[in-house]
């Protein structure tokens, strides 16, 4: 008896709709091994990583404050994966627009009301440029993207390193960070008395958005249609190397928003935490959302559960906080294999 | 200048580029192996991390620095089989394959070193791999001190190279393997097995990312931190791109990618220059994308590489 793989000529919604969710039901239950290796009871552990992170308004929006990155960088992957222009790069594209909203927001000249839309502009402006270079390098010199954008993540990061450890440091503090934007630069606060800022309601505001380009414009069409069919576009016309760029230029943007959000609304400052990986986890969310952009939303919201939910679980239980990474890792794998099923159907032969 | 010269023409600093060379050649010919039979490994760099991370842990309970090693090695092939699940048997994207493959290596390796060893203030760490000054050759003029009073892995890491180009142009095993990143169809009507082929690359890369993760904490350094790796094993795979997928070249590539960051070692503590010292470290990987864009049109990577198999399938 063996296993074969034989081609579905079409594929169910309900299957689509569905292989998420046995994704993260595989996920939860392969993690659970490590749980258990740790000494703890799995569905307690479990109980309290996902309750804790819901369990009170401030969690709540908490859970929606660590959402918001994590979006945006799902989305930029999305769309990026959609051209089959594998930007890997959104860490490297996240801190550019961090840094760039960090120059803006400590700008004392700017009038105060132009702060946040500069912020916004240039922090989409810088992850753009950020990621044009893989772009141009791609499209011109035929270099590969997945190294070029990886390696521009450590360009970037230690090009922030340099700046807050050198003229960017913050003379008040001493510490390798950069001064405190102004207080007219921060993000509105929606909810008194939490951290819901303006940036995650761009988030959630980007996500549709994002779905009507790609749904409804020229621009989203020639997009898909580069990356179901390079052949075939280029013999309707479309100008791919035009398409990859703009793509660049679109998934850079949505990454560099990612970063703003975070000097605008959390931080205040750039720093060596900045982002704890939200660039790769961007991957993980894109490919769970089967790049869809509506679905990041969903897919965002639950990993920021893990991810809030995780410390709270480890004070709690003693697993250790990088069971949220070990989680990505599997749910990616898990979903790259469920996502194997909406094309074949296994035969079992004799 | 000459103050800089001082410091570059000097024995240590020849020793250290072979030093610091050495992770990233075993890496690069073992990514290089996968490559040729048609699988991009991007799992490289968790493969590394979680080989330096068990094979710190079994040298650290065994008091025996090989029995890392071969640890660092057994593992990084496990890691290394789920690659190739994913990417041979299933044909599932190898990109995104491998960054799963990294991730999950990465979790891994942060989870089971805070599970083993806790909090602790000081990072536990073990007597480091100590030079292994080979007898005679070690007394000759500045080749000796440089190449011969080395750790026991600088040579096999050196020894690597002519192996490895030995194997993959002299005999049948490297050369179906080749037939298998060109063209597997082709290969597989000669009755090469592309799904044997690339698992046994895969395998053999796993180890060599491994003992170059084990290398990095056992004798680079004497600890495991979770920045063991920073980027290192991205660097292994623009080094097979620079190395245009042979074995001399990407030695070459590895050797130069050594002197930057021994260069850059050396002028942070001469102070001479002064330049923040992330400039040096960011040096490695802007260079990399420059010899990249340079090379790119010459090289020609093998024809199958990022191209699942499938046997019933036209």
């Amino acid at each position: 008896m063996r296993f074969r793989l034989e081609t579905r000529p079409y594929t169910p919604t309900w299957l689509k709709l569905s292989l998420p969710f046995f994704a993260i039901l595989a996920t939860l239950i392969i993690c659970g091994g490590l749980v258990a290796l740790a000494g703890a009871g799995v569905l307690d552990a479990y109980t309290k990583l996902l309750l804790s992170a819901v369990s009170s308004k401030f969690n709540f929006v908490e859970t929606l404050v660590k959402a918001a990155p994590i979006a945006f960088t799902g989305l930029a992957v999305a769309v990026a994966f959609r051209a089959k222009f594998w930007n890997i790069g959104a860490e490297g594209q996240l801190l550019a627009g961090a840094m760039a909203a960090a120059f803006i927001g400590g700008r004392g000249a700017l009038p105060s009301w132009s702060l946040v839309p500069l912020m916004l502009v240039s922090g989409m402006a810088a992850g753009a440029v950020w990621a044009l270079i893989p772009a141009l390098l791609k499209t011109r010199y035929r270099v590969d993207d997945v190294v070029t954008t990886l390696l521009l993540n450590f360009i970037m990061f230690y090009l922030m390193m340099a700046l807050v450890d050198g003229p960017w440091k913050d003379p008040l503090s001493g510490y390798p960070d950069s001064p405190d934007i102004r207080l007219d630069a921060e993000f509105p606060i929606l909810l008194g008395g939490t951290r819901l800022h303006l940036g995650v309601i761009l988030a959630f505001a980007a996500a549709p958005l994002v779905w009507f380009l790609m749904q409804r414009t020229t621009l989203g069409f020639n997009i898909r249609a580069v990356g179901e069919n390079a052949t075939a576009a280029r013999y309707a016309g479309i100008r791919i190397p035009l398409v990859i760029v703009a793509t660049a230029a679109l998934s850079g943007a949505l990454a560099g928003l990612a970063g703003v959000g975070e000097v605008g609304g959390i931080h205040f400052q750039v720093m060596a935490g900045l982002s704890p990986g939200y660039g790769y986890t961007g991957i993980v969310i894109a490919t769970l959302a089967l790049l869809n952009p509506i679905g990041v939303l969903p897919a965002a919201f639950f990993f920021a559960v893990i991810i809030t939910g995780a410390e709270s679980m480890s004070r709690a239980t003693g697993v250790p906080v990088f069971l949220a990474d070990v989680f990505q890792g599997v749910a990616l794998i898990s979903m790259l294999i469920a996502i194997l099923f909406t094309q074949y159907r296994v035969r079992v032969q004799r | 200048m000459s103050e800089i010269f001082g410091e570059i023409l000097q024995v240590g600093f020849f020793a250290a580029i072979l030093r610091i060379a050495t992770p990233l050649i075993l890496a690069t010919i073992g990514e290089m192996f996968t490559e040729r039979g048609g699988v991009l490994n991007l799992g490289i760099e968790g493969i590394m991390l979680l080989g330096s991370m068990t094979g710190f842990t079994a040298a650290y309970y065994s008091g025996s620095l090989w029995l890392g090693i071969l640890a660092a090695m057994a593992t990084g092939a496990l890691a290394a089989l789920l690659m190739g699940f994913l990417t041979v048997t299933l044909g599932l994207s190898q990109h995104v394959s491998g960054i799963g493959t990294t991730l999950l290596c990465t979790g891994l390796a942060f989870f089971f070193y805070r599970l083993i060893f806790g909090q602790p203030s000081v990072p536990p760490n073990v007597e480091a791999f100590q030079a292994l000054p080979l007898p005679l050759l070690s007394k000759l003029p500045v080749l000796g001190p440089v190449l011969f009073n080395q750790f026991a892995l600088v040579y096999l890491a050196l020894l690597l190279v002519p192996a490895a180009a030995f194997v993959l142009y002299q005999t049948p095993w490297g050369l179906s393997l080749r037939a298998v990143g060109e063209n597997p169809r082709a290969a597989d009507g000669a009755g090469v097995s592309v799904a044997k082929m690339r698992y046994q690359a895969l395998v053999l890369s796993g180890m060599l990312m491994g003992a170059a993760g084990a290398y990095l904490s056992m004798a680079q350094f004497n600890a495991f931190t979770f920045g063991v790796i920073s980027g290192r094993g991205w660097v292994c795979i623009a080094l097979v791109v620079f190395g245009q997928w042979s074995p001399w070249k990407c030695l070459a590539g590895a050797l130069l990618f050594g002197f930057v960051d021994a260069l850059q070692l050396r002028l942070q503590a001469s102070g001479v220059i002064e330049i923040p010292y992330q400039f040096f470290l960011m040096l490695p990987f802007v260079l990399t994308i420059v010899a990249m864009a340079a090379v790119s049109r010459s090289a020609t990577p093998p024809a199958a590489l990022l191209v699942p198999f499938r046997k019933e399938e036209r």
